[in-house]
């Protein structure tokens, strides 16, 4: 029994299921902006699509994964732009303007790699972010083994996590967010200004969720693929659903979906289909919706265009 | 005596209508000055313009003598304005400080201090008289509460002036004798009070001065110690009022509904009507008497079938109706007045036509060929009603929703009226309207019930059980306490039964002649 529980569960396991969350987790701390300040984010996937081959563009130019990444953060920020200046600004329907960006995302990329590298179905490879020992820490048994060998993007997922915590609860900011998000009149009439709260959010968003598809092409792997995130963003969707839009219960529901995703192979080998575990997410999900799990109540306001009198 | 703010030749047109009339109203320091009007008058248009969420098409407003422009409700809070609003402004899932400090947040380096914000409120709290836990959520706690965090808010951001809209309209009457107490606490400590409302009662109870709207022009400003009931109701609907419903004495005939043992627990699981008995009978207003929350809503919800009682009858005319769906009960010749307009009374963002036949579209003669409108007949239907009972504006394919108050509520009144119920149920008939509607759905209510109905009158005004029922049933936790004949009631001894006193040991309450 116990080795049978060691074949699923392990420090192997464990440290692939972290890299598999590591995308998740960025991506849906992208979705706590957005929806925490009342604007759902369905296009957080192509706004990671448009990051995983902004990324690769930038480092094959640059020649550095870095500086790759601020590119894949400018991009996905653009594309919270557009999204923010359509839905907060033109007030189209929130679910409408997210899934055109998806859309668009898709068409964006396969264009692009056709256009830049003139082929089809995946870019050069260019040089990614090499993975880290951490001194000390990696001697750690077990420990050492999950988390002391990683990609810096590991680390960086879960040191954003603390920090969307602390701004989200602790700081000036994060209230009046959260404000605007449950009750936009109420922060309005205080003087909060609900639209600048709410781009500065959805854009926010979007680099985040640049930097999660930036992770799968120059950290994770060392080139892009089409449609590489493979429905990635709306699984981190759902973690921050699951999670019930807190930064580390997002985080939880990351690692556990990225735990499923890690033991794929492992299942697949004892007769249970890849299929099957890939609606795993999705069914827990739609647990957590229905109120099985605690409730898991969306903001206030989310999905309704602010409007002043 | 010295104006801390005055308004001077305000004017505000919307389309097709003025708001507001070249209006100059003075406000004294440390006042509590009243501002009554019927809805539509114009009291919400100026109070908005002064905390600058409206902008003026012409006048000027003088703060402490000087000129200032307010462009937004920034502006108004720096100046030391203050607004309590009708629809609270409080975000549910916030804690009552963090709902004070809002965009004033104590902090260092931009982190929130917590522990001085909740200092803070408690101080504020306990210097003011408004009890409410700084770390309870908004979510949790009573709406009377909530109001005095919308106060504390206020007197937060310094306010002097502080302009209430209609704060009583959602307060059971102890909270509103607690806000008065509130108020008066505040004046005490120096700050100016705006005390927006249309209940006259209210006015004379706490305000100093008072100032009447209509239609967009004031009517005058008084002070309330020279002033009256009957002056400020000719002067609010400008006209002579009934302050009292003319009525003959009811000719109670046969029974027309009776409740048996009725118990009925709410959606939570909370038994909140234990065994109820009731009788009502054709031409008499049984009135139900109760603070809010003792189970009146169940009680009624489960006579029109909105809820399955746990135990008990409803007989209509002696055949049992508490299984049947609200529907049937309806076809039976029950109607209803819910106590929520907008949520059950009404689709709001249908238009008076289509309202006026809700629950009977079904039937003959709005249906033809079985699934087809009648238009004809809907129409036709439509206009006789909207003149029958003076519904404003006239036009018939007109949504609901951007009804006043009063005319939202004659048209379900209208619906169900008309019918021509055996038994009529009304359910806070005239919360929130103004003086004029209300008097129009007494005179229909006493209409009905001298046609023959059984009338069940659910109200939490005491005024209205008073002046309409000639049978008064007093409900607490659940329970009948009593019945007595109207001639038997006063408000302090309903108001004593109503806080479960107890009807044969009185203990200093005096109160009339009754079985002893």
């Amino acid at each position: 029994m116990w080795a049978y529980i060691t074949y699923f569960v392990n420090a192997t396991v464990l440290a692939a299921a972290l890299r598999m969350a590591t995308p998740l987790i960025f991506t849906s701390m992208g979705g706590i902006f957005s929806e925490r300040s009342g604007v759902i984010n369905i296009g957080l996937e192509g706004m990671m699509l448009t990051g995983a081959f902004m990324g690769m563009l930038v480092t094959y130019y640059s020649g550095t994964p870095w500086v790759g990444l601020l590119g894949a953060l400018a991009s996905g920020a653009v594309m919270g732009l557009i999204h923010a200046v359509a839905s907060v600004r033109y007030k189209v329907d929130q679910v409408v303007s997210g899934t055109a960006i998806n859309i668009f995302a898709v068409g964006f990329t396969v264009f692009m790699l056709r256009t830049v590298f003139d082929v089809a179905g995946t870019s050069p490879a260019v040089p990614r972010i090499q993975s880290i020992t951490l001194p000390l820490i990696s001697r750690i048994p077990v420990v050492g083994e999950i988390i002391g060998n990683q990609n810096p993007m590991v680390y960086m997922a879960l040191a954003l996590v603390v920090l969307v915590h602390v701004f989200l609860f602790r700081t000036v900011w994060g209230l009046r967010l959260r404000a605007v998000g449950e009750h936009p009149k109420a922060a309005d009439t205080v003087g909060i200004n609900v639209f600048q709260t709410r781009y500065i959010a959805v854009i926010a968003s979007g680099a985040l969720a640049g930097l999660g598809g930036a992770y799968l092409s120059i950290a994770h792997l060392s080139r892009f693929g089409d449609g590489m995130t493979a429905g990635r963003g709306f699984i981190s969707l759902a973690a921050m659903i699951f999670g019930k839009w807190t930064p580390f219960g997002a985080l939880g529901a990351s690692i556990l979906f990225g735990f499923a995703d890690a033991v794929q192979m492992r299942l697949q080998e004892v007769g249970i289909p890849r299929h099957f575990v890939q609606m795993g997410p999705y069914i827990l999900t739609m647990i957590a919706l229905a109120g099985f799990i605690g409730r898991a109540t969306p903001p206030k306001a989310i999905g309704k265009p602010y409007e002043k009198e | 005596m010295e104006h801390i703010l005055e308004m001077k030749n305000i004017t505000k047109r919307f389309p097709g209508v003025v708001a507001n009339d070249a209006i100059t109203l003075g406000i004294r320091k440390g006042e509590i000055h009243s501002l009554v009007g019927e809805n539509g008058s114009g009291k919400s248009t100026l109070m908005s313009i002064l905390y600058g969420l409206y902008h003026a098409d012409s006048g000027e407003i003088l703060f402490k003598g000087k000129k200032v422009e307010i462009g937004d409700s920034r502006a108004a809070i720096d100046l030391g304005l203050g607004m309590v609003f009708q629809h609270f402004m409080l975000v549910d899932t916030l804690t009552v400080a963090e709902n004070v400090i809002l965009r004033a947040e104590p902090a260092r380096y931009r982190f929130v201090d917590y522990r001085q914000a909740q200092n803070t409120v408690k101080k504020l709290a306990s210097d003011y008289g408004l009890r409410v836990d700084p770390r309870a959520r908004i979510s949790d706690i009573s709406v009377g509460q909530q109001q005095r965090v919308e106060i504390l808010k206020a007197l937060y951001r310094h306010a002097q002036i502080l302009i209430l809209d209609e704060p009583t309209a959602v307060l059971t009457p102890q909270e509103t004798e607690e806000l008065f107490q509130v108020m008066r606490n505040l004046k005490q400590q120096g700050t100016t009070i705006v005390f927006i409302t249309h209940k006259i009662k209210e006015v004379l109870a706490i305000s100093d001065r008072v100032s009447v709207l209509r239609r967009g022009k004031l009517m005058g400003t008084r002070n309330t110690a020279e002033t009256n009931h009957r002056e400020l109701a000719e002067m609010v609907v400008g006209r002579e009022v009934l302050l009292r419903v003319e009525k003959k004495p009811s000719e109670p005939r046969e029974t027309v509904a009776s409740i048996a043992g009725l118990t009925v627990k709410d959606r939570r699981g909370t038994t909140m009507v234990k065994d109820v008995s009731l009788e009502v009978r054709s031409g008499e207003v049984l009135g139900i008497a109760g603070v809010e929350g003792n189970g009146q809503q169940q009680l009624v919800e489960a006579i029109t079938g909105l809820i399955k009682p746990e135990a008990g009858k409803v007989m209509l005319h002696g055949q049992p109706i508490q299984k049947l769906s609200p529907m049937n009960i309806k076809k039976r010749g029950v109607s209803y007045i819910p106590e929520d307009r907008h949520k059950r009374g009404l689709i709001l963002d249908y238009n008076v036509a289509d309202n006026l036949i809700l629950g009977l579209h079904t039937q003959h003669p709005f249906v033809e060929r079985y699934l087809f409108r009648n238009e004809k007949q809907i129409d036709e239907h439509a206009r006789r009603l909207v003149a029958d009972y003076d519904i404003r504006p006239t036009d018939i394919r007109q949504i609901v929703r951007t009804f006043s108050g009063g005319n939202q509520q004659k048209v379900v009144v209208a619906r169900e009226f008309s019918r021509k119920p055996q038994f009529l149920i009304c359910s806070q008939p005239t919360r929130g309207l103004d003086i004029g509607a209300i008097e129009f759905i007494h005179q229909e209510i006493i209409r009905q019930r001298d046609q023959g109905t059984a009338v069940l009158l659910v109200s939490a005004e005491l005024d209205e059980i008073l002046s309409l029922s000639d049978r008064i049933a007093v409900m607490y936790e659940g329970r009948i306490v009593t019945v007595l004949p109207a001639a038997e009631s006063d408000e302090r001894r309903l108001g004593y039964l109503m806080l479960g006193g107890d009807l044969h040991r009185t203990e200093g309450v005096e109160i009339g002649t009754s079985a002893e």
